[in-house]
């Protein structure tokens, strides 16, 4: 099998099976840690690696982890812009939002861009109604924007890639 | 009376969420006191207190906890979990205690479980809460450093393990029978109760209680000063302070720590600033999108469980949602459906089917090809998915879950209450109100721009 944890993953992945009375409480931790360490996504190969180091089937691990959204089964783009579009935001004006990163990127939601550098999905409520409209972006979030804000975001993202 | 702080006491601590500075303020200082009682003491102290939990349904924790098996009653590991999922719309509360006062939920955790005689505790945190996760495992590891977890605490001889869990985007986990599955490493499919309380079957078929961050974070201040000073504040039934989390139309949004049974309108005026560009309050939705709206001048209410309650709706997790003048409530109802829609974990039928119809029809009032008679068959479907708060309409408990009910109360609510609204739009094929769709950050609320 071609994938591993890295060394330092690996000791992580330790130190999370002494934390469960068994190793599937441990499948969500792992499936985080396994996201980070192989590219943002979790891969058909990553899938029987996992069921391989906690002792379950592959079908186990897809099972649980087709339930959550922050596991994607699919390369993502470096950046995963969630705007946030629930009740608080929207009411703040995320509809207007998520049009203005469209237009400035051109692409539609759910898509990522043709350089492989931005994909925008919507996202509920993400806890930052009080300083909506906001967005996560990967792990970080951006809250009360204002159009000159997302020129400003996507400026700096760029510089970082 | 002196605004009464329990869980924003260090409001204005810079760095709060570090262990220097935390001890400096008091931190862990009831952990011996805690220790020098019995285990049973503590619960009733918490019962004395009146404390309701405060992630939802306002159950007396003490009671809860009075649930759990000690001392002979015992006969496998009893485990305390943290509802840190945080996840009904509106609200985001439990982030400011879990950013600014880590150690107070922890001190709180150590206490909680020595009183309910266990010895391995988890926090289930949301999966988008990353950087709030991260703070919080640091303070794990400080905490597990100056001997505040760990094997025998402070010489008392109790041990207690505290792990946080993340989870991964989905709102069902935080149901708390939900959140036990996922726990256990598997979709987050809500449990049939009975026979599966988390008291008698919880997490690993073990006797469990499941409490909200902010319930616990009560608990040190509760054995501080003793459960009856806590219930002199607030009001009888509904003691102690509540964060209310504030969002929409007001000039602050924001959450404030008050104490229960503070008035609706106080809270907008006086805390929040009132509504913003001087528009008109039009409608508040006061406990998280899963509670009934209120209309403007149904606001003049006193925010509490007993008094939400007979007003028809409900304080759930505190999220005071405000809309003005300029919010269309097709949106509004269209905005929640979705969500409940996307959110339904798909075991039960009604909720399943019943949320994406509702859906599609209010969505296709919204495209202007509503006909009247959608609205009574909108209604109709909600009474088959969860049926009314009050019992009006149909009867609750269809679901295994609540998601059901949370679901379709705010959906009757919106419909029977701006029915015109719904009416306008079916026979005009629009929106009866002048919307703003601009985005609308107050200009003084630009915090820094920040990539990490
Ligand atoms: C669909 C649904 C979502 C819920 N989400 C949360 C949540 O995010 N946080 C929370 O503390 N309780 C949530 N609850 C309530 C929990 O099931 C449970 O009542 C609560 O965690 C108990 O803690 P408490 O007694 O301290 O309030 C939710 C309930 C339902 C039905
Ligand atoms: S509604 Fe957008 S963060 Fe809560």
């Amino acid at each position: 099998m071609s994938l591993k944890f890295s060394d330092e993953a690996q000791k992580k992945f330790e130190n999370l099976l002494t934390r469960y009375p068994n190793k599937r409480a441990a499948l969500l931790p792992v499936l985080h840690l396994a996201q980070e360490e192989f590219g943002g996504w979790v891969s058909p190969e990553a899938i029987s690696y996992i069921a391989q180091l906690l002792g379950l089937t592959e079908l186990d691990v897809y099972d649980t982890m087709s339930f959550y959204t922050m596991f994607y089964n699919q390369k993502m783009g470096r950046f995963v812009i969630e705007v946030c579009r629930t009740l608080s935001c929207e009411i703040m004006g995320a509809s207007t939002v998520t049009e203005y990163l469209e237009n400035k990127l051109g692409i539609k939601s759910g898509e990522t861009t043709a350089d492989g550098l931005f994909s925008i999905r919507n996202a509920e409520c993400l806890g930052s109604c009080g300083t909506a409209p906001m967005m996560k972006v990967n792990d970080d979030f951006y809250e009360n924007l204002t159009t000159q804000k997302l020129d400003k975001i996507i400026d700096l993202l760029k510089q970082k890639a | 009376m002196a605004e009464i702080k329990i869980l924003m006491a260090k409001e204005n601590v810079k760095n709060s969420h570090q262990i220097d500075v935390a001890l400096a303020n008091g931190a862990y200082s009831n952990l011996e006191k805690a220790f020098k009682m019995k285990s049973v003491e503590i619960t009733e102290e918490v019962k004395k207190s009146g404390l309701r939990g405060r992630g939802g349904a306002g159950f007396p924790a003490g009671i809860k906890w009075s649930f759990m098996p000690t001392g002979d009653r015992k006969k496998k590991p009893n485990y305390v979990v943290i509802n840190a999922d945080e996840s009904e719309p509106g609200t985001f509360k439990d982030r400011w205690i879990l950013e600014r006062d880590p150690h107070l939920l922890i001190e709180g955790i150590v206490i909680t479980s020595y009183a309910v005689e266990s010895n391995t505790a988890y926090v289930y945190i949301r999966g988008e809460y990353v950087k709030q996760a991260k703070i919080l495992q640091k303070a794990i590891d400080e905490a597990y450093e100056k001997g505040f977890l760990g094997k025998n605490i402070l010489g008392s001889g109790f041990d207690l393990e505290l792990t946080l869990h993340r989870g991964a985007g989905a709102y069902v986990c935080g149901e708390e029978t939900a959140l036990l599955e996922s726990l256990e490493g598997k979709r987050g499919y809500p449990r049939i109760k009975p026979p599966y309380f988390p008291a008698a079957i919880g997490l690993f078929h073990c006797p469990t209680l499941v409490n909200n961050v902010e319930t616990i974070s009560n608990v040190p201040w509760i054995l501080e000063n003793g459960g009856e000073e806590f219930a002199k504040i607030g009001k009888p039934n509904n003691t102690g302070t509540k964060l209310l989390c504030v969002s929409g139309h007001v000039n602050f949004p924001g959450v404030y720590e008050v104490p229960l049974g503070i008035n609706l309108l106080t809270l907008l005026e006086t805390y929040c600033g009132g509504i913003r560009s001087r528009n008109k309050l039009k409608a508040v939705i006061p406990g998280g999108s899963s509670m009934p709206v209120l209309k403007a001048e149904e606001c003049n209410v006193e925010m509490d469980f007993d008094s939400l309650k007979k007003a028809g709706t409900g304080l759930g997790s505190g999220a005071v949602i405000v809309m003005d003048e300029t919010t269309c409530m097709v949106d509004v109802s269209l905005n929640l459906l979705k969500f409940y829609a996307h959110e339904s974990c798909g075991q039960c039928t009604p909720c399943r089917e019943g949320m994406p119809w509702m859906k599609r029809m209010v969505q296709r009032i919204k495209d202007g090809n509503g006909r009247p008679e959608d609205i009574p068959l909108i209604l109709n479907v909600a009474d088959y998915v969860g049926g009314d708060i009050d019992f009006s309409r149909g009867k609750l408990g269809k679901t295994i879950c609540a998601l059901g009910e949370a679901g379709s109360w705010p959906t009757i609510a919106l419909l029977n209450k701006f029915r015109e609204e719904f009416e306008y739009f079916c026979n005009n094929g629009k929106s009866m109100i002048n919307r703003d769709k601009s985005i609308k950050t107050p200009e003084n609320a630009v915090p820094e721009v920040v990539a990490t």
